[in-house]
């Protein structure tokens, strides 16, 4: 059986969680299959992240070029094909991130390596691959069968898969030429953007009313406004409502807004798709009000209301005006 | 600029109850309400918005059952010129779908195809990205924002945490529209009913070339509902009594 690679993920000068889960759960099936796992690094001046990286890892394989600074899909495409070609793993395992999104897909076209997307469980029944995926907004599980190949790329969903921990082993680490011939055309980097720092910092909030597209429309925002003010809270809000225009982007929780751990998170009207979970899951106490019993929401809250806002929220509202 | 969109006409469940078919292979759809996949939305009304700004014309491409012209007559009201129906026997094969798609659009004088980030229903985040590179095309992913000059598009994608990356891409190129690049702008009645007069192609597999027959790459075996281990705990009750619970635990957690 041959090697699974695992894709490191870094971005600014540091490696990316995601990158120690798939590297957990590379060993995981490596050791299943008899086989064992290496971390594909690309990247320019990446010597520290490949000390790190052997740390927790038997073998690094490292591409160092300047045009790998930073993340370009079609020059890490042309990379990793040549790695692939060169090594044939039977399986790549890549973030299901900004980065795994604009990659996998057109190397899985271009390898004709079947391609699982945001699995949540991935085995081999033999040599064939079998995924775990999420779908329809989290209320079903599917499981997935690739067709028969002699390799596979699977992009994996974020805060799942319990990371890596450092061996007491320490890998090798293993230079390859870069099979890069400068910077190509079609497609150029320019620069990062960071979203200026204004209005409220739901970081710093003890307590978070956030509100998604259950609550119906912006016509509701001044009754959770008067509730955050009775709890000594701040609001925040899902991804929908930024996009709508009911709330600005600052109030935004989730993969694309801000990670939050505030004492208590009260979510309303959220259905709990994992790029807004992953990034509140760590609050102290989590509540969830919402109607549908099956949403997913649930399976993160410690506390759970099934019913409609509107049954509820004026009425805590009421109750809790004294508490301000 | 001539401006292909990829759409998909999805079954809407987050406030739906979901039954399960008795082959276990997907869920009942019968009671469902179906609508365009929000994302493909935001791709219609940008690509509408860009021919508004630099002339052309905007296509709009599904592939699915007769049902799924509905959708392509509300992107047909939101401002798009066309449309095509592919009649295929539904799939969820992101790779067999992107590979349609390829030969539909392959070709056709289109500066930018966009499709969606993902489909709501099944969330593969691959076709778009799959069909750039069929047609021999560079892609962005995660877009929120295109601006065009001299035959580039500057386009901001989407990364974590709040920062975004700003990028260029050689025109023709495919991009995948992220939620909130634009405003949505209301449809109205008289729209729908003016898009009916507008052209929509209805073809098949054969009157477009595409004779694969190539094995899927992904068949799902199974559906089954999440394991519901680490439920929460669900306080139950009048309003009032639920909202009694309520307090005292947020008035214990808050410190
Ligand atoms: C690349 C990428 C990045 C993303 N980043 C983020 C991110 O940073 N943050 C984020 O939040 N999302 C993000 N998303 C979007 C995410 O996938 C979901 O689409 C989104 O989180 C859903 O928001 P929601 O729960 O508010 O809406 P929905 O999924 O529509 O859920 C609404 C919920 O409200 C409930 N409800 C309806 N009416 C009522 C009522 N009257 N009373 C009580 N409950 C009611 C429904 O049962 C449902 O569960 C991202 C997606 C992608 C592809
Ligand atoms: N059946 C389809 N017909 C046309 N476009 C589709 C279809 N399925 C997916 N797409 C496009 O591909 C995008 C991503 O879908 P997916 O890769 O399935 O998550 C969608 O937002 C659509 O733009």
């Amino acid at each position: 059986m041959l090697e699974i690679f695992v894709l490191v993920e870094h971005r600014q000068g540091q490696i990316r969680d995601l990158t120690y889960e798939m590297l957990g759960l590379g060993e995981k099936l490596a050791n299943q299959q008899g086989t064992s796992f290496a971390a594909i690094l690309l990247g320019h001046d990446v010597k520290s992240f490949a000390e790190d990286l052997a740390t927790r890892a038997p073998k690094v394989l490292v591409v160092e070029d300047e045009n790998l600074k930073n993340f370009n899909s079609i020059l890490y495409q042309q990379t990793l094909s040549s790695l692939i070609s060169k090594y044939q793993p039977c399986l790549l395992l890549m973030g299901h991130s900004a980065l795994g999104m604009d990659l996998a897909p057109s190397l899985s076209v271009e390898m004709e390596f079947p391609l699982a997307t945001d699995c949540i469980g991935l085995s081999f029944e033999g040599a064939r691959l079998k995924a775990t995926r999420s779908i329809y907004g989290g209320k079903v599980n599917a499981s997935v069968s690739l067709r028969e190949s002699k390799g596979y790329i699977a992009t994996i969903r974020p805060g799942v898969f319990s990371p890596k921990m450092v061996g007491e082993k320490k890998g090798g680490i293993v230079m390859e030429s870069s099979p890069l011939q400068g910077m190509v055309d079609v497609k150029k980097f320019i620069e990062y953007i960071e979203a200026p720092i204004t209005g409220e910092d739901i970081t710093q909030a003890e307590i978070l009313i956030s509100v998604g597209q259950g609550i119906g429309g912006p016509e509701h925002i001044p009754l959770f406004e008067e509730l955050a003010k009775n709890l000594g809270g701040t609001i925040s809000c899902s991804r929908p409502v930024v996009d709508r225009n009911w709330l600005p982007k600052e109030r935004q929780v989730g993969i694309s807004g801000k990670t939050v751990k505030p004492k208590v998170y009260l979510a309303i009207g959220i259905s709990g798709a994992f790029q807004h979970v992953t990034a509140m899951q760590g609050s102290d106490t989590i509540i969830a009000i919402n109607k549908d019993p099956r949403a997913p929401i649930f399976g993160v809250a410690h506390y759970g209301i099934v019913d409609d806002f509107q049954n509820v929220i004026p009425v805590l509202k009421e109750k809790t005006k004294s508490w301000k | 600029m001539n401006i292909a969109v990829c759409v998909k006409r999805i079954p809407k469940t987050a406030e739906a109850d979901i039954f399960i078919e008795k082959d276990g292979k997907d869920i009942k759809k019968d009671n469902l309400v179906f609508a365009l996949n929000d994302w493909d939305g935001y791709a219609v009304r940008e690509a509408v918005l860009l021919k508004e700004k630099y002339e052309g014309e905007v296509i709009v491409l599904t592939i699915g059952p007769e049902e799924s012209k509905e959708v392509l007559t509300r992107c047909l009201a939101m401002g798009a010129d066309r449309a095509v129906r592919i009649e295929a026997p539904s799939s969820s094969d992101g790779h067999l779908i992107a590979k349609i798609l390829a030969q539909a659009t392959k070709g056709q004088s289109f500066d930018l195809i966009l499709t969606g980030v993902q489909a709501e229903d099944d969330g593969w985040g691959q076709v778009g990205v799959a069909l750039a590179q069929l047609l021999g095309l560079p892609h962005a992913s995660i877009v929120t924002h295109i601006e065009v000059e001299n035959g580039k598009a500057k386009v901001r994608r989407e990364l974590e945490g709040g920062i975004e990356e700003l990028l260029e891409v050689k025109l023709p190129a495919v991009l995948t529209i992220q939620t909130g690049i634009n405003e949505p702008k209301y449809v109205s009645l008289s729209a729908i009913l003016d898009a009916e007069d507008k052209e929509t192609k209805e073809v098949g597999l054969e009157e477009i070339g595409f004779t694969s027959k190539a094995p899927l790459d992904a068949t799902i075996d199974q559906v089954s509902f999440p394991p519901t281990g680490k439920m929460a705990e669900i306080l139950k009750g009048t309003p009032e009594e639920v909202v009694g619970q309520l307090t005292e635990i947020i008035k214990k957690k808050k410190g």
